[in-house]
């Protein structure tokens, strides 16, 4: 700031009532003041909870948090002025949000684990649930996931041909009414519940087979209708990043157009378009609704046939075991740690598809711009 | 197609690559096509299948709330319990996610270090991933409990409130629990959201608000907010379409009933989506189509909804 020349008029705009020398250098907080005043509320905070024995992590830090923000904002006020303590008071509010949206993802992550890890052995994963009657001490899941690889696999077989065939019609073929018509209702279409999703299999089964029908088909059918939107969508945005010169290029060199989507366009975004493929997987193989629907919640034997009878998977095993949580005695109890550990399967399975499409994403990116 | 024709005449047109063109673009478009088949499909389908049981309903199906369905003579069942119950969890989840997803995205985008700010992109993409399923088992077996003491604080010194109102239901299986799971659950797409558009303010808006001498609160306030504004709006919209059709977490953590409460902490409402699920496996009769006919309700309010914030978000694309 230029002092010396333009003193009146920085003293009219601004904070008005000081405009002597004071008023640029008013008084600043070190550096390690906030810190530290957090560090000083914790200790204090939680030695006050030790002693009355109320000690509880949830109070302890909406406690902390609360008198940390109090304390900033008073203490930068006297020291920094209103707004310095506006803006203080607002960063430690930011990181609060942070905090909170944190506390569910870890406490969700650590339950699902201390109480999966009870039962999830090569014995869980490796046999079904046939023959189990609720009061024993057995049974695993390996109908489920035989189930979940099925149905996400077929569902997988008809999305993304028709998902990415679409995506290249945007990019590449698309103009006018019918493109505005398919981007629009693309995105309204990863709006449609997954539930009605369900309910359009169920009424497109009524019609062809009559009431009643389940089978792994129609699960992986009601599937694919969430998972096309999220396939055309990503990839559409990778096919948009090719540059237009790898295109004329090719046309250049007497290449027909459909020759270069495949030879040229596609292998350049293909690293793209898989990882948004395998998120795409990741967030249908956990759906639960359409299947409850349209694969059956009553299976408990091991079936691979996608065309006939019912077919378990895991979200839907979880359900199963969570509805068998209320019986008395142990079997109450098995279902709770059944429940449990399938949960832990899916979130691995989960877990797993994600960050392998984050590493795909990240080691076979193509190199744009050299 | 007329969308080769137009392609063609730059090439040399022999006619085996022509053909190679037409059957390419035609399978193309054809895929695009099936797209808007599929959505027109839903909801044919869906109309098809209800007519069956709308028909033979007794009474006003918008304005009752009893549900019997499930059987051959004189239907009776109405969605207006249940209609209600889903606008009441979805706003729910939507007052509590709104705030912290800004506060979040304004973290992620302005005051996070840079390295950190990739790691919690990931991690808010992470909650987004875990399935609803997984959500519904950790809310009814872990959070309910736990949030057992706060219900009833809330009702001792907030119970003046209608909403508060007691006796606080003692498996703590109510609107709000469910509203909070829903409200974790809508987080990252509303966080998602609001971080894009963030990091698309113009860098000369916020380096002219800071040249001024604002502080980073005011910078964000003048420069960030107001930008931001409609993609706010359109990610909470998008949000509040999930909260809508979000089925398994509700059906596992409300203990329902089919009545219109505004009482939070009670047990009682239901939504659309839950509804559907557990009554499902046991629906006979005109059962089934009457279902289909709540899904079709539900499909409509999400449509607007999503249709809404597209619009809003679409809108906002053009402007900057």
């Amino acid at each position: 700031m230029t002092t010396t020349t333009t003193t009146p008029s920085t003293g009219s705009s601004g904070d008005g009532p000081r405009l002597s020398s004071s008023s640029l250098l008013t008084g600043s907080l070190p550096r390690s003041f906030a810190p530290l005043l957090l560090a000083g509320t914790a200790v204090v905070v939680g030695g006050a909870l030790f002693a009355l024995g109320l000690f509880h992590l949830v109070s302890f830090a909406v406690l902390t948090a609360g008198v940390y923000l109090i304390a900033i904002t008073v203490a930068s006020r006297a020291v920094e002025g209103g707004r310095k303590a506006k803006d203080r008071l607002v960063t430690g509010v930011v990181y609060c949000c942070f905090g909170l949206a944190m506390a569910p993802l870890i406490s969700l992550l650590w339950t699902v684990l201390v109480n999966g890890l009870k039962r999830f052995d090569g014995y869980f994963l490796t046999v079904s649930m046939n023959g189990v009657i609720p009061s024993m001490d057995a049974g695993g899941v390996y109908h489920a996931i035989v189930g979940t690889l099925v149905i996400t696999g077929v569902a997988a077989l008809i999305s993304i041909p028709i998902g990415l065939l679409a995506a290249i019609y945007l990019v590449e073929y698309g103009k006018g009414r019918l493109k505005q018509a398919i981007t629009f209702f693309v995105d309204v279409m990863t709006g449609i519940p997954s539930i009605v999703a369900g309910l359009f299999v169920v009424a497109l089964w009524i019609m062809i087979f009559g009431p009643g029908n389940t089978s792994g088909l129609a699960g992986a059918i009601s599937l694919s209708v969430l998972m096309i939107p999220v396939v055309v969508r990503s990839s559409e945005e990778m096919l948009r990043l090719v540059p237009n010169e790898l295109r004329e290029a090719s046309y250049a060199l007497g290449v027909p157009k459909w020759l270069t989507i495949v030879k040229v366009v596609l292998p350049t975004a293909i690293a793209g378009i898989t990882t948004g493929i395998m998120l795409a997987l990741a967030r249908v193989i956990g759906e639960t609704a359409p299947l409850i629907l349209t694969a059956g919640i009553a299976s408990t034997r091991i079936n691979a046939n996608p065309f006939e009878g019912q077919m378990m998977s895991l979200p839907v095993f979880i359900y199963q075991q969570v509805r068998a949580m209320g019986s008395s005695g142990d079997a109450g109890i098995y279902a709770e740690e059944r429940a449990w550990a399938a949960a832990l399967t899916l979130i691995l399975i989960v877990m797993l598809l994600f960050f392998a499409a984050r590493l795909i994403s990240r080691l076979f990116a193509p190199k744009l711009g050299r | 197609m007329t969308t080769t024709d137009s392609s063609t005449p730059a090439r040399v047109p022999t006619g085996r690559r022509r053909i190679g063109d037409v059957i390419f673009a035609n399978t193309a478009s054809g895929a695009g096509a099936l797209i808007l088949l599929i959505l027109a499909g839903v909801a044919a389908f869906l109309i098809i299948q209800s007519m069956d049981s709308l028909r033979a309903n007794t009474v006003n199906f918008f304005t009752t709330t009893d549900w019997n369905a499930s059987t051959r003579e004189d239907p009776a069942f109405g969605v207006a319990a249940l209609a209600f119950g889903t606008v009441l969890a979805a706003t729910i989840a939507l007052l509590l996610a709104t705030p912290v997803a800004i506060g979040i995205a304004l973290f992620i985008v302005y005051y996070a270090p840079r390295r950190v700010a990739a790691l919690l992109g990931y991690i808010v993409d992470l909650l987004a991933a875990i399935p609803s399923v997984v959500y519904g088992l950790w809310g009814v077996v872990f959070l309910v409990g736990q949030l057992r003491p706060f219900y009833d604080a809330l009702e001792n010194y907030l119970g003046w409130i209608p909403l508060f109102a007691g006796p606080v239901s003692a498996t703590g299986r109510t609107m709000l629990s469910a509203g909070l799971v829903l409200a974790v659950m809508i987080l990252p797409i509303i966080t998602a959201m609001s971080r894009d558009v963030f990091h698309q303010v113009p860098q000369a808006n916020r380096e002219a608000a800071l040249a001024l001498g604002a502080t980073r609160w005011e910078m964000i306030r003048m420069a960030v907010l107001p930008f931001g504004r409609p993609g706010v709006i359109g990610g909470a919209m998008l949000g509040l379409g999930r909260a809508l059709g979000e089925t398994m977490a509700v059906a596992m953590i409300l203990s329902p009933s089919l009545v219109i409460s505004p009482f939070l902490l009670q047990s009682g409402n239901q939504t659309i989506a839950a509804h559907i699920a557990l009554q499902y496996p046991e629906a006979t009769g005109y059962g089934v189509s009457a279902l289909i006919a709540a899904g079709l309700v539900l499909f409509a309010i999400t449509l607007a909804v999503n249709m809404g914030a597209r619009f809003i978000v679409a809108r906002r694309k053009e402007f900057s």
